[in-house]
């Protein structure tokens, strides 16, 4: 299996960088937008960006987790996902919501995730922020915010590697053997 | 995190992983009855039968609501109102089940090895909610549960469990549960109830009860079964009260961390002082929280569970 590189750890720095400018000069008032990271690798990514977005709007930018595992698509067809915790510790009703993740691919982690948002309250908005968007969309769902657009096959893998999952800032295109 | 089993029949055929996913899913679990909305569609358009062919109120509705809040179509089944009344077989009350596509079923009942004999014969995932004097594996999966979230750890702690271990299927279940995550755990009650047979399976057995509560991390009391007994077992309620019942001059001689648990219903009186049972000490009532948060992790993860079907207990 070869691998290549799709962003280093300084280009993740900017890109997340760039969001965050983005998503600031989208949604102008501060206190109304919250960031809710998408189980497992949108959670650093949301905390990242509420360090950007606190640093361009002088104050701090809530953070959740979110784990959408009860609210997959495809329970009882595969053996059941680990349940990671989701902490939303504010209410979204009324707020933008900005979901995080690493990489969109078929949609259907968002769908999932936008179900179990509703769960806590209704948002004023959603919005997604993602770092790599894939392709391959099986649903009506576009991300807002993208970091890299990156054309694979479906054989391919993305891999996001961060820091706080003790790996070194990266991400990586896996080719898959045929 | 491992869990590919269609059904929960025991616990003795877990492994300790698996019995470790069951409880961290269960903390995200207990999280949602936390919210606002308590419902998450995990089982939305799933059918559970709920057969309890032995009286049960606080398991079943324990049950009935787990499942309610995973989203799935239930079907309650008792024995006052049923076809088993009227003479049909175990297997042909749960094929016909099956037959209206029933997707899990919870079964209670008073022969051992009943959810076992189930499995092998039908689609469905099987759970079993008490199966005789053998097992009730989500009580002890409830009961490790609270204990963990009590205490913060299972491994190196002292479990007393006290009373009629013989016809428990609680103190099987539990005893299966704790020692396979390292506690170390004692049993005791009346030599007709607890006999040295249960050294076998790793415990300690006693039949003083000061000696075996005094270093007790948890004390885990179990009803005295009326209807599970013939009435030799011991000579009378009063005497087993004042032997073994839990009051408050033995509470004082325990650890003072030392933490109360019951299965539940309560005899207040009998193997438990009343106001012990309400005491601060007392996990009583988070054990039913936490019953509930427990099944559906169950619940849930039997549902992804396709692998070899595990016939497990011989």
């Amino acid at each position: 299996m070869s691998e290549t590189q799709i962003l280093n750890t300084l280009e993740i720095h900017r890109a997340l960088t760039r969001i965050a400018h983005e998503i600031a000069e989208r949604d102008e008032t501060g206190g109304e937008v919250v960031l809710v990271g998408v189980q497992r690798g949108g959670v650093p990514l949301a905390r990242r960006l509420s360090q950007l977005l606190g640093g361009i709007w002088g104050q701090p930018v809530a953070v959740g987790t979110l784990d959408v595992s009860m609210h997959r698509d495809d329970l009882g067809q595969r053996a059941a996902p680990e349940v990671r915790p989701t902490v939303i510790p504010f209410d979204v009703t009324g707020k933008t919501v900005v979901l995080v993740d690493d990489v969109l691919y078929s949609g259907r982690t968002t769908r999932a995730a936008m179900d179990a948002l509703n769960d806590f309250g209704r948002p004023r908005r959603i919005q997604l922020a993602v770092l790599v968007d894939r392709g391959h969309r099986e649903l009506p769902i576009k991300a807002d915010f993208v970091g890299k657009n990156v054309p694979t096959s479906h054989a391919e893998r993305i891999q996001v590697r961060l820091a706080e999952m003790g790996q070194t800032d990266e991400v990586v295109l896996e080719k898959g053997t045929p | 995190m491992s869990w590919n089993r269609k059904h929960l029949l025991d616990i003795e055929s877990l492994t300790v992983e698996e019995i470790w996913t069951v409880l961290d899913t269960a903390r995200a679990f207990k999280a949602v009855g936390a919210r606002a909305i308590k419902k998450v569609p995990a089982l939305r358009g799933k059918t559970v039968v709920n057969l309890f062919v032995e009286p049960s109120t606080r398991t079943r509705i324990s049950f009935e609501l787990a499942e309610q809040r995973l989203s799935a179509d239930i079907i309650n089944f008792t024995t006052e109102a049923s076809s088993l009344k009227k003479g049909e077989t175990l297997k042909d009350t749960a094929r016909n089940l099956e037959a209206l596509n029933a997707d899990f079923i919870v079964i209670r009942h008073s022969a051992s090895g009943a959810p076992h004999f189930l499995a092998r014969v039908l689609n469905a995932s099987v759970i079993n909610a008490g199966d005789g004097a053998h097992e009730h594996p989500t009580q002890a999966l409830l009961d490790t549960f609270t204990i963990l979230e009590a205490k913060g750890k299972i491994a190196g702690l002292k479990v007393t469990i006290l009373g009629d271990v013989l016809y428990s299927r609680v103190a099987r279940s539990d005893i299966w549960a704790l020692t396979k995550l390292g506690a170390q755990v004692t049993l005791c009650g009346p030599t007709t109830l607890v006999p040295r047979v249960f050294e076998q399976m790793g415990c300690r057995v006693t039949h003083n009860v000061e000696e075996a509560i005094a270093d007790a991390d948890i004390i885990n009391l179990l009803r005295i079964q009326h209807e599970r007994q013939r009435k030799t077992m011991f000579p009378s309620l009063a005497e087993y009260t004042s032997l073994f019942g839990l009051n408050q001059a033995r509470l004082a001689r325990t650890k003072p961390d030392a933490l109360i648990m019951h299965p539940g219903p309560i005899n207040r009186g009998v193997e438990i002082d009343s106001e012990i049972a309400d005491c601060p000490r007392s996990l009583v009532l988070r054990q039913v929280t936490n019953g509930l948060a427990v099944r559906m992790a169950v619940l849930f993860l039997v549902n992804g569970g396709k692998g070899p079907q595990e016939i497990a207990g011989n």
